[in-house]
């Protein structure tokens, strides 16, 4: 799974403007409830991010956010249609392959945190390094006390989840997304239960990881959250209803 | 992630479900110490039964006075019920009974022993000197009775154990003096320990010749001179049937019975006994098994319970692990080795409980538990086997779940 390997914008005018397809969606469809009652959350997306962009994704509750997202982390897979992720199409990829994509190549941060509740922070932000197969362990927590210096958590390393606000939790999310050096990131309403100098907090982070030369996804129902993005999506009732750049 | 990692893993989520993973050992250790224990006691009855019989003399015959058919109808002319030193020369006959080796006759009678201002009562046996040979025991302080000491009716005796203990203590009681209901007999010998057999304390008698036990006790009447039993020993144990026949077909012709049913005589072997035993001893065991195993079923189902729940609460922490690049057999392997650290933890401390259970327990209650490796693998492998099977096959469900799928349950 090296295909793509740097996270950063090649040098040279014309690979920066245009760089190629890293997440491609085609007509795709998720349909839950195979039962009498079905909700149809995506109805045919069709999406083209591009290595390094920094795409908002916004519309209503309910119409499909979530659902997109995990398609494009692969922890989900649509009923119909097509994925590309680095050109690879993602359904004839194995168990271990897949692993091994959420590992190395996505971070993911949930709307819900999902953090291990037992851990303290630094050993959650280590378990995607520990399924990366990095060693020894001190290498990991070396790794780790970055990530979480990178977030503004670094006096917070040996504290467990309960013992940290909504925002501090939330940085480790991302800091667990960071850990791996991943070339995407995907980050379900990152600045949803904040309030908003924290959110500010965030989105600098978020900001940093585009200049890092990341791909970055977000979903926000904030407008001017959105806003700072580079690119904006809308959703609808499971359908891209409008797309193009952020005008500054 | 490597199999330390995994392992390091498992052990730190053990630890912090401290008051599950302690019930779940609870559950194994208690169940595998039952087995291994109730399975114990019924071999150890077992075995104490067997040994207690067999000490007996393995190729015994018991002829006791009175027919055991026909209590009310006893063939015969005056002499019912009675056997006689005459029967028993009869039966030593090597001609007449060639597959009889040795015939002990016996008279019995309980006696007052004393000696200086110890007292103490016990059956006083007058036999001959094969008594030992016949009953398998032996002499282990001074000298058996001797043909000389039969012939001239003299006062010795030797003693059982429990009875050289009671008048004599711990020292020797060869060259002491003790009374017989006050008839005063030198001590010449002590049999080893045999223990308890069925009813009877094979510790607690005195042997003197018979000769000196016809002319002091024998009690004056029809029956004097009449023998309790004769011990009768066969040449091997594939001539016991032969001896049994032999026995029967001469006491029958002595005491003029033509109808064998109207015998006034009993013949037991002792391996009636002993089979008659085993068999209840080994049903003694069947039972107690099966108590042992209802006894690991019902850990086992604790066991399988703490289990299920405890995977199942963890769906969702399954889902975040793959989210976050776990493969499903990564997955499976902490759970496995959660499952196998709880499994060797009960198994270990069950075997242990056991085997102190196994040392202990008999000095309380006092019966002999006798370990069986069957019991301690099998409980130990059906334990580890319910822990391994609840605690893997949930886990192997949910890490087969989309990570979404597993991150959404509750
Ligand atoms: N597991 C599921 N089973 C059935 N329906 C579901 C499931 N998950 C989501 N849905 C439905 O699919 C639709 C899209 O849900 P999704 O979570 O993607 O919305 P969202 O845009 O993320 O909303 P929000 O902004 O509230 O997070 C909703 O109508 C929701 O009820
Ligand atoms: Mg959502």
């Amino acid at each position: 799974m090296s295909s793509i390997g740097h996270p950063r914008h090649q040098s040279g005018l014309a690979l920066e403007e245009m760089p190629g397809p890293m997440l491609e969606l085609r007509e795709v469809t998720k349909t839950y409830g195979m039962g009498e009652v079905e909700v149809h959350a995506l109805r045919g997306i069709n999406l083209v991010v591009r290595e390094g962009e920094y795409v908002a994704i916004m519309g209503q509750s309910g119409s499909g956010k979530s659902t997109l997202m995990h398609i494009l982390g692969c922890l989900d897979v649509p009923s119909t249609g097509t994925y590309l992720l680095e050109g690879r199409d993602v359904s004839v990829l194995n168990e271990i392959e897949l692993a091994e994509v959420r590992n190395r190549r996505i971070g993911f941060v949930f709307q819900q945190f999902h953090l291990l509740p037992r851990l303290s922070a630094w050993r959650n932000v280590e378990l995607p390094l520990l399924y990366a197969g990095r060693r020894p362990r001190s290498a990991r927590r070396e790794r780790a006390m970055a990530a979480l210096g990178a977030v503004g958590l670094a006096d917070r390393v040996e504290h467990r989840p309960t013992e940290l606000s909504g925002g501090q939790q939330q940085r480790v999310a991302i800091a667990r997304a960071l850990a791996s050096n991943p070339a995407i990131v995907l980050a379900d309403e990152p600045t949803g239960n904040l309030a908003s100098d924290q959110a500010d907090e965030i989105l600098a982070i978020f900001e940093a990881m585009h200049n890092q030369g990341r791909t970055v996804v977000l979903i926000t129902h904030e407008p001017d959250v959105g806003e700072r993005a580079k690119r904006l999506v809308r959703i609808k009732d499971g359908l891209v209803v409008s797309d193009g750049p952020v005008r500054p | 992630m490597n199999w330390a990692e995994t392992a390091r893993s498992a052990f730190e989520s053990l630890r912090e479900r401290r008051a599950r993973s302690g019930l779940t050992v609870l559950g194994l250790l208690i169940g595998i110490a039952a087995v291994i224990l109730t399975v114990g006691l019924g071999e150890g009855a077992q075995a104490r039964v067997s040994s207690a019989i067999s000490s007996l003399g393995p190729n015994l015959l018991t002829i006791t006075p009175g027919s055991t058919t026909t209590g009310l109808v006893r063939g015969g002319l005056g002499t019912a019920g009675d056997l006689t030193l005459a029967d028993a020369q009869a039966l030593s006959s090597r001609s007449d009974a060639p597959d009889i080796a040795h015939v002990a006759p016996v008279i019995q009678t309980g006696a007052t022993l004393t000696s200086g201002s110890s007292n103490w009562s016990a059956p006083v046996m007058g036999t001959t000197p094969v008594f030992t040979t016949v009953r398998n025991r032996q002499v282990v302080v001074g000298t058996n009775l001797t043909a000389a000491e039969l012939a001239s009716q003299a006062h010795v005796a030797v003693l059982g154990s429990e009875v050289s203990q009671e008048l004599f203590g711990f020292a020797s009681p060869v060259g002491q003096v003790m009374d017989i209901d006050g008839v005063p007999f030198n001590v010449v010998g002590e049999l080893n320990t045999a223990g308890a057999s069925g009813a009877s304390n094979e510790d607690n008698l005195v042997l003197i010749p018979i000769s000196t036990a016809l002319d002091l006790f024998s009690k004056p009447g029809p029956y004097a001179g009449s023998l309790s039993e004769i011990f009768v020993s066969a040449t091997s144990s594939s001539t016991i049937g032969a001896a049994y026949e032999e026995a029967n077909d001469l006491l029958l012709q002595l005491h003029s019975i033509t109808i064998p049913s109207a015998a006034d005589f009993t013949i037991t072997p002792a391996s009636t006994l002993l089979s008659t035993a085993a068999t209840v001893s080994k049903a003694l065991t069947t039972l107690l098994a099966g108590i042992a195993a209802i006894a690991l079923l019902v850990g086992g189902i604790g066991v399988m319970n703490i289990m299920l729940v405890s995977v199942t609460e963890r769906v969702k922490e399954i889902g975040l692990r793959k989210a976050l690049g776990a493969t499903p057999g990564l997955v499976l392997r902490q759970f496995l080795l959660e499952a196998a650290m709880l499994g060797v933890l009960g198994g270990v401390l069950g075997v242990l409980l056991g085997l102190v259970g196994a040392v202990v327990l008999p000095l309380l209650i006092s019966q002999q538990i006798d370990v069986s490796l069957v019991a301690v693998v099998g409980s130990v492998v059906v334990a580890a086997g319910i822990g391994l099977v609840f605690g893997v096959y949930p886990a192997y469900r949910a890490a087969r779940l989309s990570p979404i799928d597993a991150l959404r349950s509750e």
